[in-house]
């Protein structure tokens, strides 16, 4: 639970290129290490992870199942703590939530006591906006995630994509600087995948947040990011990181080209060693504990 | 609806659609007590075990017009209400205490739901040496009666927000307390609010006993001199009050769940 001193070195895997380039980071997670202790055995979640990210880049964490990945942003979000290492956010080490990060969680996390609309406002009228103001923004964002006429429907009487979409709108209308995204659009289908991830992008290339996503879909990662981080499985660290030079704004010209396919293709191959890795000390596991 | 229209003013509640419910539920003891007219009509049931329906309505009429129907009823439906609060009120304190201390809650959880399946009724004389044969004793037992459901509905209410709502807060840099109150609390409410109305429950009917025991105000002690005097129809026209307090009191807690949610 003890900080490294700020003069530790940073590992080569770190994706921390701010020396040589002389860009600032909006965020340094610097040898981040988490272990959960449960029962008998302790599961090192996630294992001196160092990278730093660029103010306004949109970066990608993909990696298998399992490996350390939403506990790393916990640990980003300030919700998880008794972790070693430190997170910087605009230069100073943050001690629990940050009021700079804005959170969408992988679990359904609407209220379920709250409209669409109310759950989209609920930020904003916990940090004292007017009330017509923040019903206005909120319906803004309502129909930008293309929930436009489902403003006083209850999220029992939503589907679980839109539910997420609603979560989605509940962060984005907070407009934090850093918005850590943890596989929102699993739960929809491809189509709507596609054009609510370029929606994101459009706001995040106009508003310049920082964005930090967490994906399996290696397509949606190479179509969003500047950069995507790959993961290791068990213990969770940094395999690659991986440039993705494609022009902006990504067109459909950029999406199907020979360029974009060959990024595809490297992240795939940096993923599939790790991922049947996961699988088989879980089939391992299980035939283990069958015999 | 225009745009404005539909985005001015909060949601409060969702509308419920139409239910055929509550028109089911009073038709079925409509014709239930017609079916028991009947019996008595065609002499299958004697009179003087059962009185008919038509009479005990008659009498109920007559009690709450000329006699001291509405007095009895009034006084016990004042008595639940003090209850109510006060079960309310310390069930929710002491429920919410329970859940947030882990160490108290393992030491005292245990104790409380045993209390539940316990008939704290018997402690009345204890009120009585307290607050003599007064509605204060009458409300003191209900409240121990009503208190172990609400507590432990408390707490298994509060234990069972999903911690991923907690974070939705905690993520926004809110203090705990507001955490509680815009999060915890309403995603729990549900829960509290059935724990709720079982320790209504439990402290009517421990309001009507002691009424009846004590043969002091209200219902239960209209029913105590009724019975003594073999007026069954009256008899059964307080035992039908008694259940229109119950179900006046229901249905108050569940608008009031639905204000407090909102
Ligand atoms: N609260 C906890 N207590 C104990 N172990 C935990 C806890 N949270 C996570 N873990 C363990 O830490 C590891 C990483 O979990 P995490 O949720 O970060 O994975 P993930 O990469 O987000 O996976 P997925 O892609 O399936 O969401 C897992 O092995 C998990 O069992
Ligand atoms: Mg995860």
């Amino acid at each position: 639970m003890t900080s490294p001193e700020p003069s530790a070195p940073v590992p080569p895997l770190s994706g921390d290129t701010s020396a040589v380039v002389g860009w600032t980071a909006a965020l340094r997670v610097m040898n981040v290490t988490k272990r959960f202790h449960t029962g008998r055995e302790i599961v090192t979640a996630v294992d001196d992870v160092s990278f730093d990210v660029r103010e306004g880049e949109f970066l990608s964490v993909i990696g298998p199942s399992g490996c350390g990945k939403s506990t790393l942003f916990k640990i980003i979000g300030g919700l998880l703590g008794g972790f070693s290492g430190e997170v910087r956010v605009g230069g100073r080490s943050i001690q629990g939530p940050h009021r700079d990060i804005g959170m969408v969680f992988q679990e359904e996390s609407t209220f379920p006591w709250r409209s669409v609309l109310d759950n989209v406002a609920f930020p904003l009228e916990a940090s004292g906006m007017g009330r017509a103001e923040r019903l206005d923004r909120a319906a803004h964002f309502v129909s930008l995630v293309g929930l436009k006429g489902f403003e006083r429907r209850f999220p029992s009487e939503l589907s679980g994509g839109m539910r997420q979409r609603v979560a989605i709108a509940r962060t984005l209308a907070f407009n934090p600087k850093i918005l850590l995204m943890d596989e929102p659009f699993a739960a929809l289908d491809e189509q709507t995948r596609y054009l609510l991830g370029d929606k994101v992008l459009q706001i995040q290339q106009a508003t310049k947040q920082t964005t930090l996503l967490i994906t399996h879909n290696i397509g949606e990662a190479v179509q969003l990011s500047d950069r995507v981080l790959v993961m290791t499985y068990r213990p969770g660290r940094i395999k690659a990181v991986v440039e993705v030079d494609l022009p902006r704004p990504r067109s459909d010209d950029v999406i199907t080209s020979d360029a974009f396919a060959r990024h595809v293709a490297g992240l795939w191959r940096n993923l599939k060693e790790e991922a049947s890795r996961g699988l088989a000390e879980s089939e391992a596991l299980v035939s283990g504990g069958a015999g | 609806m225009s745009d404005a229209a539909t985005l001015s003013g909060r949601v409060r509640s969702r509308r419920p659609r139409f239910s055929p419910a509550p028109l089911l539920g009073v038709a079925t003891v409509l014709g239930l007590l017609a079916a028991l007219e009947a019996l008595i009509r065609t002499g299958l049931v004697s009179p003087f075990v059962v009185p008919p329906p038509s009479t005990v309505l008659l009498a109920g009429i007559d009690l709450l017009w000329h006699g001291n129907g509405l007095e009895a009823l009034l006084a016990t439906a004042f008595e639940l209400l003090s209850a109510a609060v006060l079960v309310g009120l310390i069930g929710l304190s002491v429920g919410t205490l329970l859940y947030r201390v882990t160490a108290l809650r393992r030491t005292y959880e245990g104790w409380v739901a045993a209390l539940a399946a316990t008939p704290l009724v018997l402690v009345y004389p204890f009120f009585l040496v307290m607050f003599g044969r007064s509605a204060a004793t009458i409300v003191a037992v209900g409240v121990v009666a009503g208190l172990p459901p609400m507590v432990l509905r408390t707490i298994e209410g509060f234990a069972g927000v999903r911690p991923v709502l907690v974070d939705v807060g905690r993520a926004l840099n809110l203090r705990p307390v507001r955490v509680f109150w815009s999060i915890e609390f309403p995603a729990a409410l549900p829960v509290i609010f059935s724990g709720f109305r079982l320790g209504l429950g439990f402290a009517l009917i421990n309001i009507v006993g002691m009424e009846f025991l004590i043969n002091y105000g209200g219902l239960g002690q209209l029913i105590n001199e009724h019975a003594e005097l073999y007026d069954l129809p009256e008899t059964y026209a307080c035992i039908a009050l008694v259940v229109v307090v119950s179900a006046v009191f229901v249905a108050a807690s569940e608008h009031l769940e639905r204000r407090l949610r909102g």
